[in-house]
């Protein structure tokens, strides 16, 4: 008779206690490995912001900008920010499926740096950021985008992106946390999301608009994020733009992490 | 298969030092006092189960139990360690299968055990082989391959077990562990909790399903509304509720009221109609007042169809101690 308790149970003593850091990297070595099983995500991911590239290149792109390839080299920059606050929903929708199975119930039983899964979760969204933005930037390219300040200068955009992405999941977590059904996450996390996106300067220069709408734009965190990669990519950045771009994801993660890791104690 | 009745080997172990010290613990929400001040010792390398229906407060006590969620009131200590000023500690001593299977669905079952492993510790390679080991231990290493969305119920119930043993623990928490699971499953996993309690490991496991508790645990706590009810050996609570029952069964199933009344007039006990309505059951203490029942019922008229002695059944403990019918029964003839 096969008698698993013999088998597996000789002194199977714990191993010296690993690091935090060794932890975070276990949980992101699972979010590498859903890339892996559940490829059908990229291309959710990469759907609406294509979509949106297209779309606003070449049928809104001649009126907007005088021609569809001065538009792009003004919206180009934009559609990446859009693309990471997008993607920010995906890990609140991440989280909520895991709490909902049970799965952190272990987790959280085990003798782990508590914030560990979080830091996985993380990764995940810098690979989600990475991808789906180089995949918008080789389509930019071939419809005849020139990032001007060249590699440096996208390789700095990315950077920040990574950071708007880091500052922008931290509510979405929260979001997670808070609220049982996946779906619902993303229900909420886009009723937030279209109006500050779209109230930006992303699509169109704010000039037009009525002077009340152009407060807010001038002071919408995206439009500052949008800004800056427009100088970061395509020439005249300045520190205060950078600086003025990062305002919200540090406060969004000085005021939500500890916030997320209560709410995660909690429960 | 040794499938030793527990019965049988359920001494008092009061010599033995404890896996678990609870004393009021209490567990609120909102107005729901979901625990309601519970105190609990269990023995080392004990199987001790926690009995009760839906919404007893058996998982919520689980969870606390197991640093998942902080008590409202009262005291507990895991292995030794205080609960709530040392849940690290706890943590390392401590694995739980909850009652939904705590797996990654989008990954491989070796995946999920490898995943484990390493946070618990093991590198590499190290993590590679005690993932498969357990995989070949709980004959799993066919579907090691395979998403465990793809599994059915009794291999992810294994796997979930699998992935609790990874170092070997001193308490193992499992919260119904074999709910939803077919009659031969359910046989595999109690085979496996058994060679685990063998091996040392002190089993808390929460169960409604009365003939588990019967069959896998050398004590029981019954549960109902938040509080411990009853306490002991499946023995001391059946002798608790009486010495034997008197099954019978009618062939004029419309005479059962009467039966009812002539048989409690006679043996001086309460006669419990069982849920299907088709068998009585009596308390009795010997054969012989058995028999003179029996001999009543023949003379008043009523014709017995079938009859039997035994010791009562835990439904029938759990009737006498809540007054209650336990919502296990249905559950029971699903599995059975």
């Amino acid at each position: 008779m096969n008698n698993p308790a013999s088998l597996t149970l000789q002194n199977v003593e714990r191993p010296k206690r690993p690091s935090a850091i060794s932890n975070a990297l276990v949980f992101g070595w699972r979010a590498v490995l859903k890339f892996k099983h559940v490829p059908e995500q990229l291309f959710d991911l990469i759907m609406t912001p294509l979509m949106f590239t297209l779309l606003f290149t070449f049928i809104f792109g001649g009126a907007l900008a005088g021609s569809v390839g001065d538009y792009l080299q003004f919206f180009l920059p934009g559609i990446l920010v859009q693309t990471v606050t997008f993607n920010a929903v995906y890990s609140g929708m991440g989280l909520s499926t895991d709490l909902s199975k049970g799965l952190f119930d272990r987790f959280r039983s085990l003798p782990i740096w508590p914030l560990a899964p979080f830091a996985g979760l993380m990764v995940g969204d810098v690979l989600r950021h990475l991808i789906a933005g180089l995949i918008i930037l080789g389509v930019g390219l071939i419809l005849g985008y020139r990032p001007e300040e060249g590699i440096l200068g996208v390789v700095g955009a990315f950077l920040l992106l990574f950071a708007i992405g880091f500052g922008f999941g931290w509510i979405f977590l929260v979001l997670g946390l808070l609220i049982r059904t996946p779906m619902t996450v993303m229900t909420i996390g886009f009723t937030f999301i279209f109006p500050i996106v779209f109230a930006s300067n992303i699509m169109v220069d704010p000039s037009t608009m009525p002077g009340w709408l152009q407060a807010f734009v001038e002071v919408n965190p995206i439009s500052l994020m949008t800004t800056a990669l427009r100088g970061l990519m395509n020439g005249g950045i300045t520190l205060e733009q950078i600086g003025l771009a990062l305002i919200a994801p540090v406060v969004l993660t000085v005021v939500l992490a500890p916030t997320t890791l209560w709410l995660y104690m909690r429960r | 298969m040794n499938e030793a009745s527990p019965v049988e080997t359920t001494k008092p172990r009061t010599q033995t030092p404890l896996a678990i010290t609870a004393r009021g613990l209490v567990k609120t929400f909102g107005e729901t006092r979901a625990v309601d001040g519970i105190d609990l010792d269990v023995p080392r390398g004990m199987i001790f189960a926690i009995l009760g229906p839906n919404g007893a407060g058996k998982t919520t006590l689980m969870r606390m139990l197991a640093t998942l969620s902080a008590p409202d009131a009262g005291t507990a200590t895991v292995v030794g360690h205080d609960l709530v000023k040392e849940p690290h500690e706890v943590r390392s001593a401590i694995a739980m299968t909850g009652q939904f299977a705590s797996l990654d669905e989008d990954l491989t079952g070796r995946e999920n055990l490898i995943l484990l492993a390493r946070l618990w510790g093991f590198r590499g390679r190290q993590a590679k082989s005690r993932a498969d080991a357990l995989l070949s231990a709980f004959s799993l290493s066919d579907a090691a391959a395979k998403q465990v969305k793809d599994y059915s119920g009794g291999m992810r119930r294994r796997l979930d077990i699998a992935a609790s043993l990874i170092v070997t623990p001193g308490v193992l928490f499992l919260d119904e562990p074999t709910t939803g699971l077919d009659p031969k499953a359910r046989q595999d996993v109690w085979r496996m909790i058994r060679q685990l309690a063998g091996s040392g490991v002190t089993i808390l496991l929460t169960t409604q399903y009365l003939e588990e508790a019967d069959q896998l645990a050398a004590r029981i706590a019954v549960i109902d509304k938040g509080r411990k009810i009853a306490e002991g050996t499946s023995r001391e609570l059946k002798a608790a509720t009486g010495s034997g029952f008197l099954h019978i069964a009618l062939d004029d199933a419309a005479r059962m009221e009467e039966a009812a009344q002539l048989l409690e007039r006679r043996l001086d006990a309460t006669a419990q109609t069982s849920v299907e309505g088709a068998e009585l059951s009596v308390p009795v203490t010997t054969a012989s007042a058995a028999n003179e029942a029996i001999a009543a019922l023949i003379a008043a008229g009523i014709d017995v169809s079938t009859f039997s002695m035994g010791q009562p059944s835990l439904d029938e403990v759990f009737f006498a101690l809540t007054g209650q019918v336990t919502d296990a029964e249905d559950e029971k003839e699903a599995v059975s």
